[in-house]
């Protein structure tokens, strides 16, 4: 898979911006990060076709951190947005009506709601019409800009705002997170990749992958949500690189269908010392260890990285599930 | 089905001693041909009856190089709304054609591509909206549309839709308006009923609408931001009432078109349209395909030696107050013709006449309200020739009006009949 890359340390990623400081988004906010970091690959000529959420508010008139062209279309059709632009150019460059320095990168950015949720039909759409262009999830796992209410992202035992962790309801979220990899990959997208602001240039090096490739290129981002989460805001990236070494956040790309782990959590932490960090995990923890349900999510890690690694030749050291039940500190 | 319009289907029928000087077309082809002649850009689409041979001409049309367009089909009409939207901010000159159900699902984006001042173009195919389901035409559909920034422009004949599709891009391109716009035709009567169309000639046409010229498209060397947020409901307030003021100045923007229109093809189009106003003392409000029987059954009136008159709705939005208020003073009675219903309220376009009405001096005594062919429900010159007689009946009896709603015996014999089927009775 060795392929030529201008990426290959952290010292490699471009010191261009094309997103000012000082914009309206939380401090801390992974959403942000990513969306810096991919536009510093794709370069100036962009243009970001929106869906309600995170990102919306910070384009707020008269004023926009960004340097390049935006696009706030609704909630469930940023998708459809993106054709509209991308075949707008594509017939006014073949009329002449505009020169081919007008072309640019056609990129949805929204959220997870919008992406697993309200949107996944007008995704649908756009990658069965092998629309080229760029789709940016940033997954904070929870409608993050509303305050925090769940999503088909939300992972088992988290509590969101409209699913709390009660004395009846001890889990919070008892539905699963949604496999929006899996989803994309099976509709045929030629390029579908996860991404973690704590990887650098794991992240570039996709990026960069996917302008070599025409059609839908897939990217879902980890979000570190400080607020929605629950953490110190200066703790992001740490705690992505925690979600990565835990396993809960593969990194992995798909390149017409084929799925490879990009980095590989040889021995994984284990996953209480993720949940630990968070509050929106902390009824697994307090007044009394939920020690079942910090199992069960142990258990189902350790169950996606066996059959991973031996789908794609590697091994992985996965914790006892029953580790998780005895108190680390 | 469809005709491919410039070579097949442009046969002139010679019928009796008529000599038919156009091609014979069905709405939908009229609409088609339109947006052909305008030189659109992108068709982006979704299939619904009765609006489907619309898209299905156009595809031809772009497939066999007869129609230099990229079309597009998306999977919802959301996604359509959307995907047109955009690409008109992108600089694109845009068609696209829905109906029914199809209005309905995309009214959120009808509001945002107004408010993106971004002028494309919307053929809607009146028919009736769900439940109960139903295929043939009334106004609810495009009437949904009524409030989204839209400006509205409909058609009673297949030459029409043809000619205020490019009335309708001259509007909406104009900088003075820059608003999207809605052709509608009816159902049914229109979309799937040939008529003779005189096309424009390509080359006046080109005169007549220019190449759209956007004013701030998205592009790589000036980026722009479209679809902002805004916080403050004064800032919110300042947008909405530039919407506002750019709709009501398209009434305007529409009559020097139409004067140029009328130059360069010889036939005249204004937001309202009389027939038989002159000295007519009982005027009937109407729209769409049904005027044509409101015109027959104002003949048989004034056979009767009734002064009967009509006014057709040409454009709803902008509402030509103005236009209504000089042609209904001093008429005794006027009625207006619903076809689509607000249920708990009435007919939808009523309050509208009846503002217009309001403070106008020597304005009619009476407004009566009337709905009527909804679901495209056969309407008899009878049923129009029964709200003459009410008109005069208020006129005479001095009685307040009392709104009707049209169905004949016959009808409701049939319904009663059904219902006793659907209880097993039968």
């Amino acid at each position: 898979m060795a392929t030529a890359t201008r990426f290959r340390t952290l010292k490699d990623m471009p010191t261009v911006d094309y997103i000012s400081p000082g914009n309206t988004l939380c401090a801390g906010c992974g959403g942000i990060l990513a969306v810096r970091i991919f536009h510093k690959v794709l370069g100036p000529n962009v243009a970001w076709v929106n869906a309600a959420g995170c990102m919306t508010v910070t384009m707020s008139y008269p004023l926009s951190p960004l340097k390049s062209n935006w696009l706030y279309t609704a909630f469930a059709s940023a998708p459809a947005g993106a054709q509209g632009v991308r075949d707008a150019l594509d017939v006014l460059i073949a009329k002449g009506k505009i020169p081919t320095t007008e072309d640019m990168k056609v990129v949805v950015v929204t959220g997870d709601g919008a992406a697993y949720d309200i949107g996944l039909q007008s995704t649908a759409g756009a990658i069965d019409r092998q629309l080229d262009f760029y789709y940016l999830c940033y997954d904070n796992e929870a409608y993050g800009n509303t305050g925090f209410q769940v999503s088909s992202s939300t992972p088992y035992g988290s509590a969101t705002k409209t699913t709390p962790a009660t004395a009846r309801f001890p889990v919070g979220n008892v539905a699963k997170k949604k496999d929006l990899f899996e989803v994309w990959r099976s509709m045929k997208a030629p390029y579908v990749a996860t991404l973690a602001n704590s990887h650098g240039v794991d992240f570039l090096r996709k990026v960069e992958k996917g302008m070599g490739i025409r059609g839908p290129k897939l990217y879902i981002a980890l979000a570190a949500c400080p607020t929605g989460w629950g953490f110190d805001s200066r703790d992001s990236v740490e705690l992505e690189k925690l979600a990565v070494a835990a396993g809960v956040w593969p990194l992995k790309e798909s390149v017409n269908g084929v799925v490879r782990h990009t980095i590989v959590p040889r021995v994984l932490t284990p996953v209480r010392e993720y949940l630990k960090t968070q509050d929106r995990f902390s009824h697994l923890f307090e007044p009394e260890e939920n020690a079942g349900a910090i199992a069960a999510i142990q258990e189902s890690i350790n169950g996606y990285w066996i059959e991973a690694g031996a789908r794609e030749g590697f091994q992985v050291k996965v914790p006892e599930p029953t580790q998780a039940k005895t108190p680390s500190s | 089905m469809h005709d491919g319009m410039p070579t097949q289907g442009c046969h002139p029928v010679q019928g009796g001693e008529h000599v038919v000087k156009g091609k014979l077309l069905t709405g939908n082809v009229a609409a088609a041909a339109g947006a052909m002649l305008a030189r659109v850009d992108y068709v982006p689409a979704y299939p619904i009856t009765p609006q489907t041979e619309i898209i299905e001409t156009i595809a031809d049309w772009v497939r066999e190089g007869k129609m230099d367009s990229r079309f597009v089909q998306l999977e919802s009409e959301h996604s359509m709304l959307t995907a047109a939207g955009a690409a008109s901010l992108a600089g694109a000159r845009v068609f696209t054609a829905t109906s029914s159900q199809g209005m309905l699902y995309t009214i959120e984006m009808l509001y945002n591509v107004s408010g993106w001042r971004a002028p494309m173009l919307l053929a809607n195919v009146s028919r009736g909206v769900a439940a109960p389901i139903v295929l043939e035409p009334d106004h609810n559909d495009v009437l949904a549309a009524r409030d989204s920034g839209f400006l509205q422009f409909h058609s009673e004949t297949c030459q029409e839709v043809t000619d205020l599709v490019l009335l309708a891009y001259r509007v909406a391109e104009d900088r003075r308006v820059m608003l999207p716009a809605i052709v509608n035709l009816d159902g049914f009567y229109l979309s799937f009923t040939r008529e003779q169309v005189i096309l424009p000639e390509q080359k006046k046409v080109d005169g007549f609408l220019p190449p759209y010229e956007p004013v701030t498209p998205i592009r790589a060397s000036r980026p722009v931001s479209r679809g902002s947020s805004v916080f403050e409901g004064f800032l919110y307030s300042y947008f909405r009432y530039n919407q506002h003021g750019a709709a009501l100045k398209a009434k305007e923007v529409f009559q020097e078109a139409a004067r140029e229109f009328e130059g360069l093809f010889g036939r005249s189009y204004g937001p309202v349209e009389g027939y038989m106003l002159d000295d007519a003392d009982y005027v009937i409000v109407m729209s769409n395909s049904f005027t044509a029987l409101g015109r027959q059954a104002i003949k048989r009136m004034r056979e009767r030696g009734v002064k009967a008159g009509l006014l057709k709705l040409i454009m709803i939005r902008p509402f030509p107050t103005e236009e209504i208020a000089a042609l209904l003073r001093g008429r005794k009675v006027v009625a207006v013709f619903d076809q689509n219903l607000a249920p708990g309220s009435g007919g939808i376009l009523y309050p509208e006449i009846a503002g217009a009405l309001y403070h106008v001096r020597g304005r009619p005594n009476a407004i009566l309200p009337v709905v009527g062919a909804l679901g495209g429900k056969q309407t008899s010159a009878k049923e129009l020739e029964a709200v003459f007689e009410e008109m005069m009946a208020i006129d005479r009896e001095g009685k307040t009006p009392t709104p009707m709603f049209l169905m004949r015996e016959e009808e409701l014999g049939r319904v009663k009949k059904m219902v006793s089927v659907a209880e097993g009775k039968s």
